[in-house]
């Protein structure tokens, strides 16, 4: 690989400049280009989620429903949570920074299937303007759940046209996980075994066998109550000969593993960031990649723990309570495996650092109050409240975004060849992590005190905890803006970023950055374990690229 | 079993035909394992129901068409066969006879769906299409007759539609084939076609006994 130092102006080939046509990004087929398409996209979706979020959170200030009316709320949560899930946190790390980073990493020039990977991009974008389309002429009131009977039979809102949305969006993803499971058997350098992958490989190898087993459940199921709704068959609702508790079976055996589909990518982020900015390999790297695995399967087998007050038999319930408290278990070997590594390392404080330790925190009481949760009778007084709402924002904000935000930082100057502006990022981290504390921890408290979700009506004594989390909610937003101002602000102004800014082992980093079309000059071979910050990379490394030598040590 | 001597199509993101050709093979398993999924959730919603309504199941599949159903299980093995044969010239690089049995193939899938169309017409007829206009005696199994229905279409729809698929396909194929397109010189694309063909035809194979015979 030659790996020649820019010189300050110089304008080298890359796979930014090598087209600048709009049709040479429409019709691009690398991997790198497709992640730039769904990171504008994705962003955009977030931006329309985060409205809706705003409006709802504007609504529970005041006990009265004085801002909407009640289906208009209805409507609202549901395409927050259409738009969030769907569009948003399933896409996000692994179609952005895993479609650019899974062929640098195991040293290959693109992704096995180019072009399925730009249809999965084109799909994604049918299914969410569809989607798009449904809210702009009426919207959804049925929750993301899509819960028949109300959503097969009663709901008058564009059930039909959001399920084909999600329908289509979930051909996307599969795409994207095909691709990646075919391209990490396939096509890895030669040398790099298995053992010797990082461990954001082995996150979305597990994600994309999720994606893989459960995507077409879901679509099939979403499919059955479109056809109920249009032909009155008879699938799921009572009245017509149906079974409801059938439904949810279907729904969460794919909506269970679905989330982490959403958190297993941004584990994999953590895996990265934390020993690069500890200055130390993972420690128990073997433990870390297989408990992806075994989130992945018994992920399959707990979906019954949303159902334990539906009807399920109980005898069933006390199982899948037992298996959501062992799955609980691979995610924490990954949380002590995270902190150990931090233990006793050269620890250099930097924004993405700063996220990856507000994920482990907040992760871990996402976690713990999954337990809460999985218990059978605590659930029964907390299913259906704000301690539910409260817990899943725990794992999928403080979670997975944050481990996007990780991310995005730390791969910004291999994606953009620039440098973000780490002060201002660094304040930005604390102000989300603040803004989303406030905002999300009054919701344990008015969930155990027994607010339901889904109302915008409530008693007047906990107005304060509304007050609160719609205060942090707009804090929240400002740290969500700021990092939009300043990376792009970075494109233009940022220092140069050289190949390896952070000093960091992996493929990815000893290629240009931003990398040429091909990723490598000539395929790469490995001769060493992932992680190896002990046996090299000095920091001298550190300043290989012009502008860059912004290392403290 | 690769034949090395190149020109051949690689694309740019292998490094060989080899690591090419492995990567289409494991592409088709892992898009055939979603294939599974989503017929597995069909397949599981009618077992459910099948065991919670057995009766209704048993007199509703009366009115299925056994003979008929019995025929396309032997139209569809045999075009397993074919397809077989069809790989077996491909690996040959012979392609009249490729054709040929690819021709056959694509005749039988073509006579399953038309077999298909009689018996969705007989349902027609017989007013055995869920909705407004179904009919079914006794009365006391209405409900789970249409439900019966209900999922016979669901089932055997979504099976006729990958028929479809595999028709359209197999012509694009043949096409390909005749003309000596560069991209079908080697033996993966034919193969991998026909691992989608067998995938059908399976399923037919678990449809069949499951819709046409319920025992008692
Ligand atoms: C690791 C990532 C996780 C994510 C992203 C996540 C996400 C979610 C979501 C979205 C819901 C609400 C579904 C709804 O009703 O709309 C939920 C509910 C639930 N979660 Fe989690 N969860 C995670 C981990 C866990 C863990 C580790 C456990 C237990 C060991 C757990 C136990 C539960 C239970 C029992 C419910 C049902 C609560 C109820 O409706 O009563 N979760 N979770
Ligand atoms: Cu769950």
């Amino acid at each position: 690989m030659s790996v020649t130092v820019a010189k300050p102006g110089e304008v080298r080939h890359n796979y930014l400049n090598a087209g600048d046509t709009v049709l040479s990004w429409l019709l691009t087929t690398d991997h790198k280009r497709i992640a730039i398409l769904y990171l504008v996209s994705v962003s955009f979706f977030f931006l329309v989620g985060g409205l809706l979020a705003g409006l709802i959170r504007l609504e529970l200030l005041t006990p009265q429903g004085d801002l909407m009316t009640s289906e208009n709320y209805n409507r609202v949560f549901t395409m927050h949570g259409v738009v969030m899930i769907f569009l948003f946190l399933i896409p996000v790390i692994p179609a952005v920074l895993g479609n650019f980073l899974v062929p640098l990493m195991v040293g290959a020039r693109d992704l096995a299937f180019p072009r399925l990977n730009l249809a999965s991009w084109y799909l994604y974008m049918a299914g969410g303007l569809i989607a798009t389309w449904a809210m702009v002429t009426g919207g959804v009131d049925t929750g993301w759940t899509f819960y028949p009977p109300y959503s097969s039979s009663y709901s008058t809102s564009q059930v039909t046209l959001t399920i084909i949305g999600a329908f289509i969006i979930g051909f996307s993803s599969i795409a994207t996980g095909i691709n990646f499971i075919v391209t990490i058997h396939k096509m890895r350098a030669p040398g790099l075994t298995w053992f010797r992958l990082p461990l954001f490989i082995w996150a979305h190898y597990a994600t994309s066998v999720i994606i893989v087993l459960g995507t077409p459940v879901v679509a099939i199921t979403l499919l059955l109550v479109v056809a109920e709704r249009v032909f009155r068959l008879g699938i799921f609702d009572p009245a017509l000969g149906g079974d409801p508790i059938l439904f949810q079976h279907l729904f969460w055996f794919y909506s269970h593993p679905a989330v982490y589909i959403m958190v297993l990518p941004a584990m994999g982020v953590i895996s990265e960031v934390v020993s690069c900015f500890s200055r130390k390999r993972v420690f128990g790297y073997h433990f870390v990649a297989f408990s992806s695995v075994a989130i992945a399967v018994i992920g399959f087998l707990v979906w019954g723990h949303h159902m334990f007050t539906t009807g399920q038999s109980v005898y069933a319930g006390m199982v899948f309570s037992l298996l959501s408290f062992l799955v609980a278990v691979p995610s924490a070997v990954k949380v002590f495996n995270w902190t150990a590594t931090m233990y006793k390392g050269t620890i250099d404080l930097r924004a993405p650092l700063l996220y990856v330790m507000g994920f482990i925190g907040l992760f871990v009481i996402g976690g713990l109050t999954g337990l809460f949760l999985a218990a059978l009778a605590t659930d029964v007084h907390l299913q259906d409240t704000y301690f539910v709402v409260a817990h899943f924002h725990y794992i999928m904000v403080g979670g997975t975004i944050l481990g996007y935000m990780a991310g995005l930082h730390f791969w910004w100057p291999k994606i953009t060849g620039r440098m973000y502006p780490e002060g201002i990022a660094k304040l930005t981290a604390l102000v989300i992590f603040a803004g989303f504390n406030l905002t999300f921890l009054p919701q344990f408290v008015l969930g155990f005190l027994g607010m339901p979700r889904r109302y915008h009506w409530y008693p007047e004594e906990w107005q304060m905890l509304h007050v609160m989390s719609t205060a942090g909610a707009f804090l929240l937003g400002i740290g969500f803006i700021l990092p939009v101002f300043y990376l792009l602000w970075s494109l233009r102004t940022g220092a140069l970023a050289g190949p390896n800014p952070w000093g960091a082992t992996g493929l990815e980093w000893k290629v240009d950055s931003p990398p040429i079309t091909h990723n490598f000059e000539q395929t790469p071979i490995v001769t060493e374990e992932p992680y190896a910050y002990d046996n090299h990379h000095e920091p001298e490394e550190v300043f290989s690229g012009t502008g860059a030598s912004t290392t403290k040590r | 079993m690769v034949q090395e001597q190149a020109p051949q199509n690689v694309s740019l993101q292998f490094e060989d035909v080899h690591q090419q050709n492995e990567s289409y093979i494991v592409g088709m398993w892992t898009f055939l394992v979603t294939e599974i999924m989503f017929f597995g959730a069909v397949f599981a919603t009618y077992l459910v129901y099948r065991v919670a309504n057995h009766t209704a199941f048993w007199e509703a599949h009366l009115r299925l068409d056994i003979p008929l159903g019995f025929i396309n299980t032997c139209v569809l093995l045999t075009s397993s066969l074919t397809m077989a044969l069809t790989v077996h010239y491909a690996q040959r690089q012979m392609p009249k006879q490729q054709l040929l049995w690819l021709s056959v193939t694509m005749a039988l899938a073509m006579a399953f769906l038309v077999v298909k169309g009689f018996e969705y017409h007989h349902k027609y007829v017989e007013g055995l299409i869920p909705g407004p206009n179904f009919r079914f005696e006794p009365a006391e199994y209405f409900r789970p007759a249409q439900l019966f229905f209900s999922l016979y279409f669901a089932m055997t729809g979504l099976h006729a539609l990958h028929v479809l698929i595999g028709v359209l396909v197999m012509a694009v194929m043949a096409v390909l084939i005749a003309i000596r397109h560069s991209s079908v010189q080697d033996f993966i694309p034919v193969e991998l076609v026909g691992l989608y063909w067998h995938f059908v035809d399976i399923v037919w194979i678990f449809l069949f006994p499951l819709l046409y015979l319920i025992p008692r």
